[in-house]
């Protein structure tokens, strides 16, 4: 195993290289620049700030330049933002939508795998239908809609938490229940979808038969290769869930890193952008990492390849 | 990917009697699925829907695009039986119309997605070793590429055309899906009926796209009535980048968008396009459900 | 798998992580002048601010939080008229192109240090240093040899138009007629930083150094920065430094960095804001109807407008540009569009205001503009070329387009079609006059009709029209040079005849800024370009 983790760190390297040069060029082909605004300035002006960010100098001098800056873990400078480095945006954004995502991720957890396993174990039942139901509701209801919806219920008539903002324990509820909810309603389907398909295998047949409780059956057997789709799933996911979420952030004015991803896009804020796709890479990276691992640790019969 | 042919080959204790009786499992499948009630209901429900969206704008007495500012958010009523929009447009044609693009890109879009996404994982969990190693790294670079800058890119480049909506969507979507099969597949390589097909002799395409992939059908399946939403949603996204439908088109995505903004105040905005939304999924849904239980051979046998 | 093990895991991390970052309660109490509870203005302030340094951002929102620690020559007055800020008073010599500020001796920055000739000196060479590049260098360019110095054609900064003759007065020196110059002085540009605190923080041409951090900053205004959040909220208290500390009412101000106005009008519903930067487009009726003494629609110095690309057929054609001009329904589209919140139907281009009312209007009936556009060859539409709006993605925008599309086709027979870019593609469409209908906005720079009407000259940065006229370039730089006001609102007369006679850009409508307000706040005066000075505003019990 371990030279199977040691192997895929290797081949991170080249990976993020890649990763890194076609995003690079990738946002210095898009139309605009970051200094275009709605007044616009003299070119003089303009030359002037661009030689500032070193923005003058050939494309493949830049280039270098910023292999070389992050070589030394320097992501330079934003040019949005431009009291602060990448570092210390990242840094600073992090945290929150780790929270945020940490939160969530729990909320869909406990709320998909319970309903996902139950619909499965309790097939075409009234229980099944109601779980089943609920996580379809997850599914058609998007986060825009269910962010205000959600808002407008227990914040401004009920009153209970707060509509938006990041200070204290009730701005974090409805937020995290928004993308919660969403994530659970993919992993309850994938739960219930991945347990049918093994509940009926010859393997938790043999269990059974042998006398096996039905929750032993379940814990021990069903759900290790049951839950293979939602793990296989889960990396991404997670990856974005932890980044944060553009809407949710938006709609909830949460401080975290999720508006960056986009917003940064749509500024040319370049190295930004190479920042927190750096950043996603990395995330992106080890979870399918992670997941390869859990799926070898889910299912003996796999080996590390 | 999915041929009609008869001869999935079934998991290893029903092999000899299935194989003999010389049934077709493809129609056994069809036979459930319409004992399958909900799977019909929902199948129904798709095909009126589909209909409506096409043959229903013919009937309607406006356009689309006809706006009338006199008479903008009016609730439901005779004239309009949905209500109308900001600019006095019938809801209901705009609904029909925005339909057949979003019906169209999520069905299309998917498709794409998960023939790809299939096609891909497959390879990749079967062979493993470099190969398996190499494709999955590039899905984790495809994972990482900034999407808005593709998308932008796309249409600067190649103008702004409905097939570009299907690439771009299509290049993110079926990389889940990708990695879902793939850890299927390797979970699934070892078992017995596999190795007895390897036995036989049967040639690689043949075991992966005649016994591997209907074994999974059912992690597939489900992933695949996922996408089709995200999808849906991520066009009006792309419309918001000037890619995809444009104004005063619409698609329900779009519509949903607008609705979801003035809830409070004009709520048949959000209700009408969400519900048609919904109604689809959940038809999607029940489809898909019966599908993947009139394709298990396992579950057949009780 | 042990499911009892996992569900006590997942709560004990569910209860660490919302404990994490939850310790630290809200705490922006400062202690009222006399002791009872403070009065903390809180208040809705559009997207995260890029810096607090006045000499590198650019935007509406930066202004806001700036003028609350920083003070510049003149500000405003309680009324919103020009009164003196750090500048006690001043004298403009008889050809108008110099001016004398005398500044006040208990003007002090926060650290106690007064505020010199020699700061302001300090402070515009800093701006107009090249290796800065600062965006808004040209705010100052009416300074003698400011421009030149600015793009390094000059290294001397003595030989610019600003000079500090003692520590307590300033000199500056205009090199033409700028009658506008008090407006433009309100303006960030011209704002002092405390120099020696710049250069401790390495940022006398650098951007972004950590001089505008809270505990770091030095300013001169009525408030101080004790916290930035970035994306929540920066927070500003009373500073007891300042030279008409006695005349602040608030304690404090939280400006929240508020991008989505749906979540900013939920804020505000839920009692979290005193004041509502921008209101919904949706929430317009509501609060018209069911919360009068919230709701606010003022004037706004701005246009709303289509640029016409003239350079193109058939917009090459002023018959054509005209006829697309004239067959657009303002009122109907101020009324239902806009849910009529008080903007006004534009048929020229600058905003009417005390000082100027343009004379001259785009006007004429359909017929007309069915002649017109037969005149031009295409009668009833027929034979002409589609002509496409472009928008940047916004719903408002997007809603407008479809409304002005769907007048051109059913009144003209025109083909119209309707194009939606993102932001910076559309921006960069519109400056490579990739386009040939696109929507555009444009508020004042200062309070003056030249900030409209010298976007029009040809070549400008800001004409992006492709539209050039002699006449035009030449009448506005005679307009700076007239000897009397009267003379120079006659030549901006003469470039708004001109400009509804060739019809280079449409105007639609003139702005109106719509946001909501508690009725606890007090002072809360509307100027043109929605400035007013923190000190006068008071909040009541």
């Amino acid at each position: 195993m371990f030279r199977f983790i040691a192997r895929r760190l290797l081949e991170t390297i080249p990976v993020l290289f890649i990763i890194i040069t076609a995003t690079f060029f990738m946002v210095r082909f898009v139309p605009g620049g970051p200094f275009d605004s709605e007044k616009a300035t003299t070119p003089e002006i303009r030359a002037n700030l661009e030689a500032y960010y070193g923005l003058n100098l050939p494309l493949h001098q830049q280039y270098f330049n910023y292999l070389k800056a992050i070589a030394q873990g320097d992501l330079g400078r934003s040019t949005k933002y431009a009291s602060r480095t990448v570092n210390e945006i990242i840094a600073d954004k992090l945290p929150t939508s780790l929270q945020l995502g940490g939160l969530s991720l729990l909320i869909a957890l406990i709320l998909g795998l319970t309903a996902g396993t139950l619909a499965a174990v309790k097939r075409n039942t009234k229980i099944d239908y109601t779980a089943s139901s609920f996580a379809m509701v997850g599914i058609c209801v998007p986060t825009f809609v269910l962010g205000p919806l959600l808002v407008l219920i227990f914040s401004i008539h009920l009153g209970w938490f707060s509509a938006s903002g990041w200070y204290d324990w009730q701005d974090r509820v409805l937020p995290s229940l928004t993308l919660g909810i969403v994530y659970a309603a993919g992993i309850a389907r994938l739960t219930r979808g991945g347990m049918l398909e093994v509940l009926n295998q010859d393997y938790i047949r043999t269990a059974r038969a042998k006398g096996a409780s039905e929750a032993r059956v379940i814990f021990k057997h069903a759900l290790r290769g049951g839950l293979l789709p939602v793990v296989s799933y889960l990396g991404p996911a997670i990856a974005g869930i932890l980044t944060g979420s553009f809407v949710i952030e938006t709609i909830f004015q949460i401080p975290g890193l999720g508006r960056e991803f986009v917003n940064s896009a749509f500024n040319r804020d370049y190295t930004l952008v190479l920042g927190t796709v750096i950043l996603y890479a990395v995330l992106i990276i080890a979870l399918n990492l992670i997941v390869d691992v859990v799926q070898v640790w889910l299912n003996p019969k796999l080996k590390f390849e | 990917m999915l041929s009609p042919a008869p001869d999935k080959l079934p998991s290893a204790d029903v092999a000899p009697a299935q194989l003999e009786r010389g049934v077709s499992p493809w129609r056994d499948a069809w036979h459930r699925l319409r004992r399958n009630h909900l799977s019909v209901f929902g199948g129904v429900v798709l095909i009126f829907l589909s209909l409506l969206c096409v043959v229903g704008p013919w009937f309607s007495p406006y356009e689309y695009q006809q706006t009338n500012l006199d008479n903008t958010f009016s609730p439901p009523s005779a004239e309009h039986w949905l209500g109308t929009d900001q600019l006095g447009r019938d809801l209901l044609t705009r609904l029909m119309y925005g339909g057949r693009i979003s019906l169209m890109v999520g069905l299309v879009a998917t498709f794409v997605a998960l023939t790809i996404g299939v096609i891909y994982g497959a390879i990749a969990g079967f062979f493993g070793g470099k190969l398996d190693r190499a494709m999955m790294r590039i899905v984790d670079i495809l994972y990482a590429l900034p999407f808005t800058i593709f998308v932008i890119l796309l249409m600067v480049f190649f103008g702004r055309n409905i097939i570009l909506l299907f690439v771009a969507i299509g290049a993110v979507e079926w990389l889940t899906m990708a990695r879902i099969v793939r850890g299927q597949i390797m979970s699934i390589k070892r078992m017995e009926f596999i190795e007895a097909a390897r036995s036989l002799g049967l040639g690689t395409r043949r075991i992966i796209f005649r016994h591997m992939i209907p074994n999974i059908l059912g992690p597939i399946i489900v992933y695949t009535t996922l996408t089709i939403p995200g999808v849906m949603l991520l066009e009006a996204f792309l419309s918001f980048l000037g890619l995809g439908v444009q104004p005063p088109m619409s698609s329900w995505g779009v519509l949903i968008k607008d609705g979801a903004e003035r809830m409070e105040e004009y709520p048949w905005l959000l209700i009408f396009p969400g519900t048609v939304f919904s109604l689809t999924l959940f038809s999607l849904n029940f489809l898909g459900d019966g599908l993947r239980d009139a394709l298990d051979v396992r579950a057949a046998k009780d | 798998m042990q499911l009892r093990r996992a569900a006590l895991l997942a709560t004990a991390a569910f209860a660490l992580i919302l404990a994490s970052g939850c310790g630290k309660k809200d705490s922006a109490s400062s202690r009222s002048a006399d002791g009872s509870a403070p009065k903390i203005l809180r208040v809705g302030n559009g997207a995260e601010p890029t810096d607090l340094d006045p000499h590198v951002v650019t935007g509406v929102g930066e202004h806001k939080i700036i003028t609350s620690l920083i003070e510049g020559l003149v500000t405003y007055s309680k009324d919103g008229d020009t009164a003196p800020g750090v500048a006690e008073r001043w004298d403009i010599s008889e050809d108008g192109l110099t001016y004398t500020f005398h500044l006040r001796e208990n003007a002090k920055w926060s650290n106690g240090d007064p505020v010199t000739a020699h700061d302001f000196v300090g402070s515009f060479k800093r701006i107009l240093t090249p290796t800065l590049g600062a965006e808004y260098s040209y705010k100052l360019f009416h300074l003698v040899g400011a421009e030149e110095f600015n793009l390094g054609k000059l290294t001397d900064f003595s030989q610019v138009g600003a000079k500090a003759l003692d520590d307590r007065t300033l000199q500056l020196t205009l090199k033409h007629r700028t009658p506008f110059l008090l407006e433009s002085l309100k303006h960030y540009a011209w704002f002092p930083v405390h120099l020696p605190t710049v250069q401790k923080f390495d940022g006398l041409t650098r951007k972004g150094s950590l001089w505008t951090r809270a505990g770091n900053f030095v300013g001169n205004g009525p408030f101080n920065l004790v916290d930035w959040r970035p994306n929540q909220k920066i927070t500003v208290t009373r500073a007891p430094t300042y030279w008409d500390a006695a005349n602040v009412s608030l304690d404090g101000i939280e400006f929240f960095a508020i991008e989505s106005s749906d979540t900013e009008e939920r804020e505000f519903r839920t009692g979290r804001l005193d004041v509502a930067y921008s209101l919904p487009l949706s929430k317009i009726e509501t609060y018209r109807r069911n919360h009068p003494d919230t709701y606010r629609a003022t004037p706004y110095y701005g246009t709303y407008f289509y640029r016409l690309n003239v350079t193109q057929k058939p917009l090459d054609d002023k018959r054509v540009r005209r006829a697309l001009a004239l067959a657009i329904d303002r009122e109907s589209i101020i009324k239902n569009i806009l849910r009529d919140a008080g903007q006004t139907p534009a048929f020229n281009f600058t905003p009417p205001s005390d000082k100027f009312t343009s004379e001259a209007r785009i006007a004429g009936d359909l017929a007309e503009a069915k002649r017109l556009l037969a005149e031009a060859g295409y009668p009833e539409g027929r034979g002409m070329p589609r002509v496409e709006i472009l928008f940047n993605t916004l719903e408002s925008h997007r809603v407008i387009a479809e409304a002005i599309q769907q007048m051109w086709r059913t009144r003209l027979g025109v083909n119209a079609g309707i194009l939606n870019q993102e932001w910076k593609v559309y921006l960069d469409s519109q400056q490579t006059l990739n386009y040939q209908v696109a929507r555009a906005g444009w508020i004042g720079d200062y309070n003056d009709p030249h900030t409209f009407l010298d976007m029009w000259i040809t070549g400008g940065g800001n004409n992006q029209t492709g539209w050039s006229h002699a006449d035009y370039d030449r009448l506005l730089r005679t307009a700076l040079e007239s000897k009397t006001e009267a003379d120079r609102m006659a030549v901006y007369q003469q470039l708004e005849t001109i400009l509804a006679d060739e019809v280079p850009v449409i105007p639609i409508y003139f702005y109106t800024r719509i946001y909501a307000i508690s009725p606890k706040v007090q002072n809360w005066i509307t100027t043109p370009l929605d400035n007013r000075a923190w000190k006068w505003i008071d909040l009541a019990n």
